[in-house]
């Protein structure tokens, strides 16, 4: 996108009234903001082909002993569990975001402690899960369906990691005072992947787990 | 300064890039995470209903399915809406983002209807 010099053509595109900080840009969206939601829409395919494929081999899960398909092992009351968790940790990042737009560094901090924390229960609660389709004998390569139930999954599972890690590295940016108002965007732009992985949970919880 | 202070400097601030959209406050965060709480609850329980008991209709059928893709997809435009703030920002992010999610809807469905998913669950790829 092309930077302009018109400020009358533009508006701030940091978290800053003063607009002192980045740059302004025609849209009056930064770079950065208009990247990430380009990015996310982007994802939207890459999760729209793995929810196919598990949509089109969830059925084909091999005809030897081991025969069941993921929905006849899921555990539908952890994974409820896992994934109401996983929801409350988009109010706990909204709630980071709104902090340190208000200038509230102690309350930034909390939140994005609380939402990294809420993730990694989700993850630890994905691997006891795939732990235990291993002890039944299904990895991912007994069968068509099994493959694509880890992928996907396990897919959405390293979104979240990748999450973590954002969270964590902003919390340390807090933490040394390398993060003040004027960043607030970089925090929301840190919260859209977080709500987006959110998002992309809520689908494969129903069309996965909840649609027989 | 106090949380209402803070508020006002919000708006303010927002007033000062001219966006002319209220600010969400923490208290609407709140409330919506209870609906969606609330909404997830109501799509378990759904899942866990006697459909069967009830007969083996295709009506019955798609009516379980559409109900748990209708509260999904509520869940889906809320988060996007508020916490992701759509709702709040310029409109090209909501067109830049559904733009993406429209191509892909479209794309798979066209993918899964080729391997007769609507029809024959995809009975044209090897086992």
């Amino acid at each position: 996108m092309t930077d302009i010099a018109d400020p009358h053509l533009a508006v701030p595109a940091s978290g800053d009234a003063h607009g002192d900080h980045g740059h302004v840009t025609s849209t009056g969206i930064s770079n950065e903001k208009l990247a990430m939601w380009t990015f996310l829409a982007s994802e939207c395919l890459l999760f729209g082909g793995l929810i196919s494929t598990f949509l089109l081999y969830k059925n084909r899960s091999g005809t030897g002993e081991l025969h069941e398909t993921p929905h006849e092992l899921y555990d539908l009351a952890f994974t409820s569990i896992s994934s109401f968790e996983l929801l409350m940790s988009s109010l706990t990042m909204v709630l980071a975001v709104s902090a340190i737009q208000r200038g509230d560094h102690r309350a930034l901090r909390t939140w994005l402690a609380t939402t990294a924390l809420l993730g990694s229960i989700f993850i630890a609660g994905q691997v006891y899960e795939f732990k235990e389709f291993l002890n039944y004998g299904y990895g991912f390569t007994h069968s068509p369906a099994w493959s694509a139930f880890f992928a996907l999954t396990g897919f959405h599972g390293v979104h979240v990691t990748l999450g973590i890690v954002m969270l964590l590295s902003t919390l340390a940016l807090s933490l040394t005072g390398r993060i003040g108002r004027p960043q607030a965007e970089a925090v929301e732009i840190v919260g859209l992947y977080w709500h987006f992985v959110d998002v992309v949970w809520v689908i494969i919880f129903t069309v996965v787990y909840l649609i027989k | 300064m106090s949380a209402d202070a803070n508020a006002a400097t919000i708006t303010a601030d927002h007033a000062a890039h001219g966006d002319g959209h209220a600010h969400p406050t923490d208290k609407l965060f709140v409330k919506v995470a209870i609906i969606l709480a609330v909404v997830t609850a109501v799509e378990v329980a759904w899942s866990y209903l006697p459909w069967k008991d009830w007969g083996d209709s295709r009506a019955l059928y798609l009516f379980e399915v559409g109900g748990l893709l209708a509260m999904m997809g509520f869940k889906f435009f809320v988060v996007a809406s508020v916490f992701m703030h759509l709702k709040f920002d310029s409109k090209l992010l909501t067109r830049i983002f559904y733009a993406g999610l429209a191509l892909a809807v479209v794309v798979y469905l066209a993918v899964l209807a080729t391997f007769e998913f609507f029809t024959c669950g995809g009975s044209t790829l090897p086992n």
